[in-house]
């Protein structure tokens, strides 16, 4: 009978930690889909409802539904505000060469001006930076601030 | 500076003996059993009682450079400079005729002596190289040059005495020019230094006002090209070190980045990226003509050329992730040559021709790794959190790369270090410099 007892009461003991730990996994998880951030900590505003940024995946310039919505609401916004032009800042994160890292980076800032430009924004008021690893924005060393640092950054160039 | 480059030296040789050398250092191998040797200081010989002979004695000249000298032999890792102390013949007397008993006594297989003299205004230097145990002299050679260059002198005797014992030229007279950063990792701020081989004479050749990347040294002269954000326009510069001249050489309609010289010193090749694209130029610096070299949809870069020139070797991701690529200089004849497990990047050639060193990426490490020209005999050196861009002594048995610290969970204790090792895998070490430092690139021979 204790001893069942006492099973009983570690079961639960275990149980716990499970759902404990779930919750700490989730919680990291909300902020990232595969390895793509999908939080908004790190995002600032061109305009209300217009975020400046989006995320790619490890290596990847491929835009993802969350960014290419994201890129929809500027060039909305940029259709509105036609006097003004843009840099799109492209980033990579810390784990990579330097030098593939700045051609990477402006892999995905051309991914994203190239989307912009699908959605009616002349080339001629949009140009394109790279940084490569050189710029992060979480100094972390960490898949969450590595995921916050591969991204795409659109910037009011006047 | 311009003084310390152009520096007029004199080098007489007094008298090479080609006694039957019984000393000889294997640098091919991992060396765990370094060759003992005695650097005796170097003793100011009186000529004169002048005002400046005063001062060579009282600075100590002859003893500082044989402390360059025991520096240089200790960190090559073949040679293991015995303690002072233990010297028991006066540094004047060993350099005229060594008592070999006395040397043997305390296990130097090798001895260096040398005296220092001023004549005219000018600080001649003598050496001797001793083998101990056969009693006889190796070598004896004489510089004449101005007093403040007394760290060199240092240096080209540990390149003398390297080449002597081991039977290939030293890279002890030569420097390391390379990013210096400072400040969060957010808001890096870079700047380009050069520094000697072995730490000193740091120079600072930029502001730190625009982020710069990648020096590298021209292997014909004192010219080196890199990547400067100046005006927020990512391009190649050229950089004269000894005028400070800069002139931007990469200034096409978009981001130039990852510059190295042709083996003549005639050409820079580089990757241009537009439109989400890097391909491999080349731009002559005469005539100012640019030619293409890849033309591919995948990202290009990184490119080194062999040491004769007909070949290229560069990082390219056009089999969906980043590999290394060897081709004819002219782009034809594209091959892979990585097939191991992992990513490999920063792909450069051995000044001997035969090897390349590479940046590999597996499993979250970074490792430095050498293969042959035909990607065959893959040998990892070491393996460490991140380190990247190992670039060639120019002997090519030693490579310079940085090393990076992985940061805490609030972002702080990161840090970036030049390291070296030797081909072998052994002799890995730190290589001091005043604040962070990354991207190290090896100059040639300053004199041969």
């Amino acid at each position: 009978m204790n001893l069942s007892k006492f099973f009983k009461n570690t079961f639960l003991v275990m149980l716990a930690c499970l759902v404990l730990s779930a919750c700490a996994t989730k919680k990291v998880q909300n902020q990232m889909q595969g390895d793509v951030y999908t939080g908004t900590d790190t995002v600032e505003y061109l305009a209300s409802g217009v975020p400046d940024r989006v995320f790619f995946a490890t290596n990847e310039s491929v835009l993802t539904t969350a960014s290419r919505d994201t890129l929809r609401k500027q060039a909305e916004w940029l259709r509105k505000n036609s006097k003004i032009n843009v840099v799109l800042e492209g980033h990579a994160d810390e784990r990579g060469t330097r030098e593939y890292n700045l051609a990477l980076g402006e892999r995905r800032a051309n991914a994203a001006k190239d989307y912009l430009m699908t959605y009616g924004i002349s080339g001629n008021r949009i140009s394109v930076i790279s940084y490569g690893k050189e710029r992060p924005v979480d100094s972390g060393s960490n898949p969450l601030a590595w995921s916050k640092n591969r991204r795409s950054v659109t910037v009011k160039a006047n | 500076m311009i003084n310390k480059i152009k520096l007029s030296l004199v080098l007489l040789v007094i008298a090479i003996s080609q006694s039957n050398a019984l000393i000889e250092v294997d640098i091919t191998r991992g060396n765990l059993d370094p060759l003992p040797i005695a650097v005796s200081p170097l003793s100011a010989e009186e000529v004169t009682e002048d005002n400046l002979t005063k001062e060579l004695k009282e600075e100590n000249i002859g003893q500082k450079i044989s402390e360059v000298v025991e520096n240089n032999l200790k960190n090559s890792g073949l040679f293991n400079p015995l303690n002072k102390d233990a010297f028991l013949q006066k540094p004047d007397i060993a350099h005229l005729k060594p008592r070999f008993e006395d040397w043997s006594l305390i296990k130097a297989q090798a001895l260096i002596t040398g005296k220092v003299t001023l004549v005219n205004e000018k600080l001649r230097v003598e050496f001797r190289l001793w083998d101990v145990l056969a009693g006889k002299e190796m070598m004896a050679l004489a510089f004449t040059t101005v007093p403040s260059n007394w760290r060199r002198v240092g240096h080209i005797i540990t390149d003398k005495v390297y080449e002597r014992l081991t039977g290939e030229k030293g890279y002890f007279d030569t420097r390391i020019i390379y990013v210096a950063e400072e400040g969060p990792k957010t808001k890096r701020i870079k700047k380009l230094a050069i520094m000697d081989q072995d730490g000193s004479n740091i120079k600072y050749l930029t502001l730190g006002n625009e982020l710069v990347l990648t020096p590298r040294f021209n292997p014909t002269n004192q010219m080196v090209t890199y990547l400067s954000y100046f005006r927020n326009l990512p391009r190649v510069y050229l950089l004269d070190i000894e005028t400070g001249i800069q002139e931007v050489v990469g200034d096409f309609p978009g981001m130039t980045f990852a510059p190295r010289f042709s083996p003549d010193g005639k050409k820079i090749i580089m990757s241009f990226a537009m439109d989400g694209n890097s391909d491999i130029y080349t731009m002559d610096l005469e005539n100012r003509i640019v030619e293409r070299i890849t033309n591919h949809p995948s990202i290009d870069t990184s490119p080194s050329y062999s040491p004769d020139g007909k070949f290229i070797c560069f990082n390219s991701d056009r089999s969906g992730y980043q590999q290394i690529y060897v081709m004819k200089s002219d782009g034809t004849s594209v091959k892979r040559i990585s097939f191991g497990k992992g990513l490999y990047g920063t792909p450069v050639w051995s000044p001997r021709g035969d090897l390349i060193a590479f940046t590999k990426l597996h499993k979250g490490k970074f490792y430095i790794g050498v293969m042959r020209n035909d990607g065959s005999g893959e040998r990892l050196l070491t393996e460490n959190y991140y380190q990247e861009a190992p670039s060639w002594s120019p002997n090519g048995r030693v490579l310079i790369f940085y090393r990076e610290t992985k940061t805490d969970s609030e972002g702080k204790g990161f840090s970036a270090k030049l390291w070296s090792i030797d081909l072998t895998g052994y002799n890995e070490r730190m290589v001091k410099t005043e604040s962070d430092a990354s991207d190290p690139s090896w100059s040639s021979l300053l004199s041969n």
